[in-house]
């Protein structure tokens, strides 16, 4: 659950860098996502098509605050985003480093504190630190959105034991992988380790046919998070047969 | 008057920001807006008056990740 709302796609779309708007309508289609991220920008010259795509394509909208470096520019994007598309929602983004993009912590959880004291729900793009996690919490967040690597990168779960350790960490936390996967089996690996969805733009957008990859997406979140509500077999270090040696014949 | 309007100075026959809003052609309700740096919900836009100088930004929704 995600603000008491429950989505059956746990693949949440990025919809910026698609080569053309028709490709990401393609692509959003493909993908299942029930919730694509959309930034605010002065308007460029697709600004009408792109209102267009995001009412044909009838998702729930995650509005951004992407690029903003201080409390006030995100506090302030949140502002306009909640009035412009009616939805407490807000993907907190405050980065701190300019190379890696990773979040300012300190601003962040500043920025979280005014924005769910205000009734936002907020969805902050985050690292594996649990103790910043948990300063969240008791900012307000219910959902943590830990980044796998650095936005854009493909790198995938750069530090998969450090978010092992956050989704113990959090049980009863909706925990969110954002940026840096770049791979279907990435994103199908972050669902096998509990996580509750994988958010991500890049892969797709950049995939030489996104709709397609979109689709292989959508089936490896699908298959990571049944693969976690199965149980996987524990990891062992020796081998183990599979086939039992009972009546086996004397063929020595 | 002369007023920054995303990041451009442009000149403008405006006196408040929903007139400027309306003069530059946007639907009201597919715009936020924003005066000096600080958010002007929609209702107070026929308040917010516009001065010499002024930065005004008018966002629309766009792509982002």
């Amino acid at each position: 659950m995600f603000y008491g709302t429950d989505l059956s796609s746990r693949l949440m779309l990025g919809t910026a860098q698609y080569p053309s708007p028709q490709v990401l309508s393609q692509a959003i289609a493909a993908s299942g996502a029930e919730v694509i991220t959309v930034s605010l920008r002065r308007e460029g010259r697709e600004g009408g098509a792109f209102r267009d795509i995001l009412k044909a394509a009838g998702r729930r909208i995650l509005p951004n605050t992407a690029g903003c470096h201080s409390v006030k520019e995100a506090v302030t994007t949140a502002h306009m985003a909640r009035e412009l598309f009616g939805t407490p929602w807000i993907k907190l983004e405050v980065i701190g480093h300019a190379d890696t993009l990773q979040p300012d912590p300190f601003a962040l959880l500043e920025a979280a504190r005014i924005l769910c004291g205000e009734g936002f729900e907020v969805f902050p793009y985050t690292t594996e630190d649990l103790v910043l996690g948990e300063r969240l919490i008791e900012a307000g967040c219910r959902v943590l959105m830990p980044w796998g690597a650095p936005i854009g990168s493909g790198q995938g779960l750069r530090n998969i034991e450090g978010l092992r350790s956050m989704r113990a960490h959090f049980p009863g936390i909706p925990l969110v992988i954002d940026a840096g996967i770049g791979a279907p089996s990435q994103a199908a690996l972050a669902m096998e380790m509990g996580y509750d969805a994988v958010l991500l733009n890049t892969a797709v957008a950049r995939a030489l046919d996104p709709a397609a990859m979109a689709r292989a997406f959508a089936d490896a979140v699908a298959a990571g998070r049944a693969a976690h509500r199965a149980g996987l077999m524990p990891r062992r270090d020796m081998a183990a047969a599979s086939t039992p040696v009972f009546g086996m014949a004397d063929l020595a | 008057m002369q007023i920054e309007l995303n990041g451009e100075r442009i000149e403008t026959g405006a006196a408040s920001l929903d007139a400027l809003v309306e003069e530059r052609g946007h639907d009201a309700g597919s715009v936020a807006t924003a005066l000096d740096g600080a958010f002007v919900p929609r209702p107070l836009r026929a308040a917010a008056m516009l001065r010499d100088g002024a930065r005004v930004e008018i966002l629309s929704p766009m792509q982002g990740g």
